[in-house]
């Protein structure tokens, strides 16, 4: 297959095949990042933006981190170094770093749809690294990479995600991808926290809880921004664990071999408990690894890399 | 300067429906009768103007009761000038421009200097619409008796309405014996909750904060119960959701004194067709859902919505050219407000009649103007070519704003002619 995206703005105009051809791809990349000398000369003389609008530490190190084992050079440039404090656009400011011809932008931003538009204005790559409460879709890929490894495939996994889906743009991608993927996803919140028609994404909505974790193959945990508490989401934080914490007892009710996916920073003992996030059941340090795999995949793919990484 | 129309089809529903000869003389219908009844127009008088009605369809001058001219103080948006004169483009011979300028229309001498730059333009009229609290505030009312004598016709708060339920109540109060109506622009603003497009299925997808449509109909609803409780007339503005055109049909059914507009692209779009993230179809209130599409062609079929308003809101490239959630709310209606609401005719939703019923006379009813086609009256008149095919292009635009969601999209009907005081302010060039 040949790999034909310029960017990678969202999971929804992903196919399919597009995705699995993403993951095995992120397969291959993995094994570069486990050699001694963790770096291959795949993308040496290309340039990578790192445009965080946002702050965030774990994703942009991810991707620098990915794009260094590829031998790219790496900048970043972030809310506080970029004029768009200054009050220049969004539009001025990428524009602006385009004319220094790097070859691709990774962005984050606050308002959701931001890639898309910047995807518009240059001509470059754009990787969107979270927009708003859109999409994330490294995130949902390395999610379904991480499972895809544990779980073999997605046909008929009982996936459940559990937070303030609403705000989340790590559920939407989620949701959309692995329906996708053949998956069914239930999710489970505050009714703050439903989006309306959510349902008609591909998922259904679990009235409480235990019935949410049933069976799962998959407890995908949501962080809670403790920052909301009191702001008519939810009451406390206390009244939010005795809810919607994910305990011991509660992922009892879920599969035998059910995997518990957090996509951190983790807020212990309000969405999950010490326990289960140190857990034999965790994945959660597993997500993380695969997600600078991941990126590696996505870097080596936008860049017009079609023919599996082993080959390098 | 003299007007002669020869055998146009005049429509002013009440009073003339049929073919006609009018003629036109310093400003004022002085002749309107049956073809042929007209004498020639005498050879030696050079300053004739005689228009072939034959294809045209003449009607009271259409008024939009809901537009943002940004002057004073908005300049770079709009100007007095250029939105008048792109009111002549569409068709329109009088605006009810809105007090939210800079300053505020919330004294008397604002109205004054409304109305005198209108003055020096020869396009459409304008009829200044004041506000109610002082700097739009919401706290304390202005002298709108002294903004009356000035020449406001209304007042309201608008983009920034009234929240507090007493000042409401009294501003009704106040009004009703004043005898002027009070326009509503319907909003729970904690409801709405920043939000920056309809609540529902495509916001969510998108990622998009939703604007419920009880945050337009509770307030519909307040002030239905306000009107019932002070007797005073309330005329709610662009109309979008299902839930507020019910309750506005309860509330005519019980003879409370309400009435309301709704504007194009409330009966043309949903939320559904909003590209991905273009900030053109980003307005408020919102687009809504099929539903409530629907819902308004109802209502406007069935005579719960009054009459159709654009609101008319131009802004700068650059307030366009942002994120989604960053980018101002309006679009810019005056020019293909005739096209689109012709459409409703088209499809059969709408006879002529009752169109020009929305587009012209319940406009004038409302404004206790008289735009009667009859000898003596101000000589305000739109010619309708019914047959013109043209392409929305914001390019070719008269308005300064180019912020318009119906970009390359095919419409069929425009304005040939638009007369405004006995004068031709606008003619429409074979070229399109
Ligand atoms: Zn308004």
């Amino acid at each position: 297959m040949r790999f034909t995206k310029k960017d990678i703005l969202d999971i929804d105009s992903l196919t399919r095949e597009e995705i699995t051809y993403i993951l095995d791809t992120a397969r291959g990349m993995k094994e570069i990042s486990q050699r001694a000398i963790k770096k291959v000369p795949t993308l040496r003389g290309k340039t990578i933006v790192l445009f965080f609008q946002e702050p965030s530490t774990r994703t942009k190190l991810s991707f620098e981190l990915a794009g260094k084992r590829l031998s790219a050079d790496t900048v970043a440039i972030s809310k506080s170094s970029s004029s768009i404090v200054k009050g220049e656009t969004l539009r001025d400011t990428v524009r602006t770093l385009e004319s220094m011809k790097p070859d691709i932008i990774v962005m984050r931003h606050s308002s959701s749809g931001a890639a898309y538009q910047v995807a518009k204005w240059v001509k470059c790559a754009v990787i969107n690294a979270g927009d708003g409460t859109h999409a994330h879709p490294s995130q949902a890929l390395l999610d379904m990479m991480t499972i895809q490894e544990e779980k073999g495939g997605f046909e008929g996994l009982k996936v459940s995600l559990v937070g303030d889906i609403s705000h989340s743009r790590v559920a939407r991608s989620n949701i959309i991808g692995l329906s996708r993927m053949g998956a069914r996803v239930t999710v489970c919140a505050p009714g703050t926290m439903i989006p309306m028609g959510i349902e008609q994404m591909g998922c259904t909505v679990a009235e409480d809880m235990d019935t949410c974790v049933t069976d799962a193959d998959v407890v995908m945990m949501l962080r809670i921004q403790k920052e909301r508490q009191g702001s008519l989401l939810f009451p406390s934080e206390r009244e939010y664990a005795a809810l919607y914490g994910l305990n011991p007892a509660r992922l009892a009710l879920a599969a035998k071999d059910a995997l518990v996916m957090h996509p951190g920073p983790l807020n212990r003992g309000v969405e999950i408990s010490t326990r289960v996030a140190d857990g034999e059941h965790a994945v959660i340090l597993d997500q993380v690894t695969n997600g600078v795999a991941l990126r590696m995949a996505l870097f080596y793919l936008v860049s017009g890399g079609t023919k599996h990484a082993d080959s390098n | 300067m003299q007007i002669q129309i020869k055998g146009v089809r005049v429509i002013d529903p009440g009073n003339i429906e049929g073919i006609r000869d009018i003629r036109i003389k310093d400003g004022l219908f002085e002749a309107v009768s049956e073809p042929g009844q007209l004498p020639d127009v005498a050879e030696a008088s050079q300053d004739v103007n005689v228009i072939d009605g034959q294809g045209l369809i003449g009607v009271p001058g259409l008024i939009d009761v809901h537009v943002h001219l940004r002057e004073p103080g908005q300049e770079y948006k709009e100007t007095i000038e250029t939105g008048l004169k792109a009111a002549a483009a569409g068709g329109i011979t009088a605006v009810c421009c809105m007090p939210n300028t800079n300053p505020v229309n919330d004294n008397a001498q604002v109205t004054a200097f409304i109305l005198s730059q209108a003055k020096k333009v020869h396009a459409a009229r304008v009829y200044p619409v004041g506000a109610i609290s002082a700097n739009l505030e919401g706290q304390k009312l202005n002298d709108i008796a002294d903004m009356k004598k000035a020449g406001i016709w209304a007042v309201t708060d608008d983009g920034m309405p009234v929240t507090d339920s007493q000042l409401m109540r009294r501003t009704l109060e106040y009004c009703k014996s004043l005898d002027i109506p009070v326009l509503v622009h319907a909003e729970d603003k904690r409801l709405a909750d920043g939000g920056a497009m309809n609540e529902g299925l495509p916001a969510t997808v998108m990622g998009i904060k939703g604007i419920p449509n009880a945050a337009e109909s509770v307030m519909v609803m307040r002030d239905i119960a306000l009107a019932e409780l002070t007797g005073a007339r309330v005329h709610f503005c662009h109309m979008s959701t299902a839930q507020s055109i019910e309750a506005i049909r309860a509330a005519k059914a019980k003879g409370v004194r309400v009435t309301c507009e709704t504007a194009p692209h409330y009966f043309t779009l949903t939320d559904a067709d909003i590209p991905a993230y273009d900030t053109n179809f980003k307005m408020n209130p919102p687009l809504r859902s099929d539903k409530d599409r629907a819902a308004i062609i109802e209502g406007l079929a069935d005579g719960t919505i009054d009459m159709i308003a654009t609101d008319h809101a131009p802004h700068a490239e650059d307030e366009k050219q942002v994120e989604f959630d960053q980018a101002a709310f309006g679009i810019v209606g005056l020019e293909t407000s005739l096209g689109l609401s012709l459409d409703l005719v088209t499809r059969g939703h709408l006879t002529l009649i009752q169109l020009v019923e929305k587009m012209a006379k319940a406009p004038a009813d409302l404004m206790g103007i008289n735009n009667d086609i009859v000898p003596g009256n101000r000589a305000d008149l739109t010619l309708i070519d019914m047959d013109t095919d043209w392409i929305v292009n914001p390019d070719a635009f008269v308005s300064k704003g180019r912020n318009t969601p119906f970009t390359g999209r095919s419409l069929k009907g425009a304005a040939a002619f638009t007369i405004v005081d006995g004068r031709i302010v606008y003619t429409r060039s074979s070229s399109f």
